[in-house]
């Protein structure tokens, strides 16, 4: 804080309260009104201001004010139905200032959206469900959408773009082999480790292989690929298209005439099913292993469990989840496509597809694990 | 508390500024000074490093050579409260607007003044309406940045910039792209701002039209010179210049051929 040569605190701003007849009262501002100031005196100079007739605002002795100040004048005139103003300079920056942000504030608001009358909630549960009918019409479109362009594609193949599809098998599938190793090992592991727990009790140890193989081949091992590709891939899908989406080239592609589906959905599409069962089998291989490993310290040997799981499993337990995966890979595919070519605007809007990329790819396998299991209990498989 | 900067009324002081990325220069020795109160442009052609020279100015990229000195105090070798205390007291309008997208323009506008004034809500939301009042998006201040044009996200970062009424405001393009009667306005804003409240802009810009309504001194950089080629009035520069490639940009020619200069 500068003081000046006698010594008096030079910007300390404040202001001086004087009743000024019947209900009048003058409010004298002193120093440098800017934001600090403000903040101070913005409660007590709005409190005393409220009822006041007249109001003057003596502003002689203010140094300078910036916009946080000549807000607070203007909320004090506002709050006192009107003011007086005096020492204002006739022209001069604080005259310009206050002037300014009073011509600011005055400008009109938007007008409010129409039609919100009496009961608002009706109308927003009514454009809620309307716009939910309209995406799930839209999510029709574009299982169609992906259809033709698939159709198209099978008639001509020589127009997918094979390049783009090596390049989300690797993504999509080579770098995710580490993932899916440990993952399946463990896991086999966990669930051999689990059940003898409690099949020891009965001495039926000797039957980890059946509970651990036929779980890990029919259910788990397609399942928990799929969570893999969906958290790993799925998401990747969406923020790239989501991107591209926000920068306008899927814009770009659809003006040279180029189906943004057939471009970018079907190669990434086509991956994804392909991946998926060899992610399955990766980790259904790597799940025994880890099931083998827990047998072998619990004093089985290795040709005992071969058996056991040769006896236990039957090869359509293998093909089932197979095809099971590459159901998964279809819909987790699609799903982050879709997520990504709908993005809206703002950065926001990246994520958001990610995030719907993955949760709708889970949802998806879990629904579609379920109408498969109906079907192959129906098949009698 | 802040030195009065020697030399007269120099508010930004750039002294040898060289600036490199991974070694390869950009622009060396830029050295020039922006007085109190006036519109100072920075032109030059595209890729010429005046955005670059921009976020030195702020202290966003540390010079390579050279210093540079921000109200009397050397921006980059500043550190926690000082350099915070330094920072509030300029403001910067991004090239994109840079807007918060997940804040309304009247959040955006707010969010300097709940980290570096103490207002009361009200006091905030009017400080922002006023703001948003002076660039003409009053009926705005409800939208997100993502509902609104290219333009109006200029204003708003302008006005965010203005949310402290900083002494110093640092404008990056601010009317690429817009159209010529809201560049306009823009122009006549800047100037009235800097005549009110004598406030210092620097503006970034190869907008002719705009350079010669607001520029008070201006430099030119130039990118086969790696640096400035001009300095002083921009009407001046545009009659009097001897420099082939500064008449050429005031004429809105192509580039006169510099030979040896090819690169």
């Amino acid at each position: 804080m500068a003081r000046d040569a006698t010594g008096t605190v030079e910007d300390a701003a404040g202001f001086e309260a004087r009743a000024e007849g019947a209900g009048g009262l003058r409010l004298a501002f002193r120093g440098v009104l800017d934001a600090g100031a403000v903040a101070r005196l913005w409660p007590d100079a709005t409190r005393r201001a409220k009822g006041a007739a007249p109001l003057t605002l003596d502003l002689g002795r203010l140094a300078s004010l910036d916009t946080a100040g000549a807000v607070l004048l203007l909320r004090l005139e506002r709050e006192a139905g009107g003011a007086r103003w005096q020492g204002l300079p006739v022209d001069g920056p604080a005259r310009a200032v206050l002037e300014r942000t009073r011509r600011a504030l005055e400008a009109p608001a938007a007008a409010k959206a129409a039609g919100d009358g009496g009961l608002p909630w009706v109308g927003r549960l009514g454009r809620a469900t309307v716009g939910r009918g309209d995406r799930m019409l839209d999510q029709v479109a574009f299982l169609g959408e992906a259809l033709v362009a698939g159709a198209g594609v099978a008639r001509r193949p020589w127009r997918l773009r094979f390049g783009e599809v090596m390049r989300h098998l690797d993504e999509a599938g080579l770098r995710a082999f580490g993932l899916t190793i440990l993952l399946g090992f463990l896991i086999g592991l966990i669930l051999a480790f689990q059940s003898s727990v409690s099949l020891r009790r009965f001495g039926a140890e000797y039957y980890i292989p059946n509970l651990v193989g036929i779980s890990l081949l029919r259910e788990l091992g397609p399942l928990m690929a799929a969570v893999v590709l969906a958290g790993r891939t799925g998401s990747a899908f969406a923020a790239e298209l989501g991107t591209m989406r926000v920068n306008e080239e899927v814009d770009a592609l659809r003006i040279m005439g180029i189906d943004p589906v057939a471009w970018l959905v079907l190669p990434r599409v086509l991956a994804a099913v392909l991946v998926m069962p060899v992610l399955a089998l990766l980790m259904d291989l790597s799940g025994l292993l880890g099931m083998g490993a827990v047998m072998l310290s619990l004093g089985y040997v290795p040709a005992g469990v071969a058996g056991q799981l040769q006896y236990a499993l039957r090869l359509w337990d293998l093909w089932g989840g197979l095809w099971k995966a590459a159901a998964f890979g279809l819909s987790i595919g699609l799903i982050g496509c879709r997520a990504g070519l709908n993005a809206g605007g703002g950065p926001r809007a990246v994520g958001d597809a990610a995030t719907g990329a993955v949760v709708g790819g889970i949802v998806s396998i879990v629904v579609i694990d379920g109408a498969f299991a109906v079907l192959f209990y129906r098949l009698g498989w | 508390m802040t030195a009065v900067p020697a030399g007269g009324d120099a508010v930004v002081r750039v002294e040898n500024l060289a600036a490199r990325f991974g070694g390869r220069p950009v622009f060396e020795r830029v050295s020039f000074e922006v007085r109190r109160g006036e519109v100072f442009v920075i032109l030059g052609g595209s890729g010429c490093g005046k955005s670059t020279l921009l976020k030195h100015m702020i202290g966003l990229y540390p010079p390579a050579e050279g210093r540079i000195e921000i109200l009397g105090e050397d921006i980059a070798a500043l550190e926690g409260a000082a350099r915070r205390a330094l920072l509030r007291r300029i403001g910067v309008m991004w090239q994109s607007g840079a807007l918060f997208g997940s804040s309304t323009l009247e959040g955006n506008i707010e969010v300097p003044l709940e980290e570096h004034t103490g207002l009361p809500a009200e006091a905030r939301a009017l400080v922002a309406k006023a703001k948003l009042g002076m660039v003409g998006l009053a009926d705005a201040a409800g939208r997100l940045p993502a509902e609104i044009s290219g333009g109006m996200a200029k204003r708003a970062g302008i006005a965010r910039a203005m949310a402290l009424d900083p002494p110093i405001l640092f404008l990056d393009e601010p009317s690429a792209g817009l159209d010529p009667v809201t560049s306009a306005g823009l122009d006549a804003l800047i100037k009235q701002l800097a005549r009110d409240l004598g406030t210092t802009f620097v503006v970034v810009t190869h907008e002719l039209q705009s350079i010669l309504a607001i520029g008070d001194r201006c430099i030119m950089l130039d990118k086969a010179a790696r640096g400035m080629i001009a300095e002083g009035d921009p009407r001046r520069l545009r009659d009097e210049s001897a420099d082939p490639v500064v008449r050429a940009f005031f004429r809105r020619e192509a580039p006169p051929d510099r030979q040896g200069a090819a690169a």
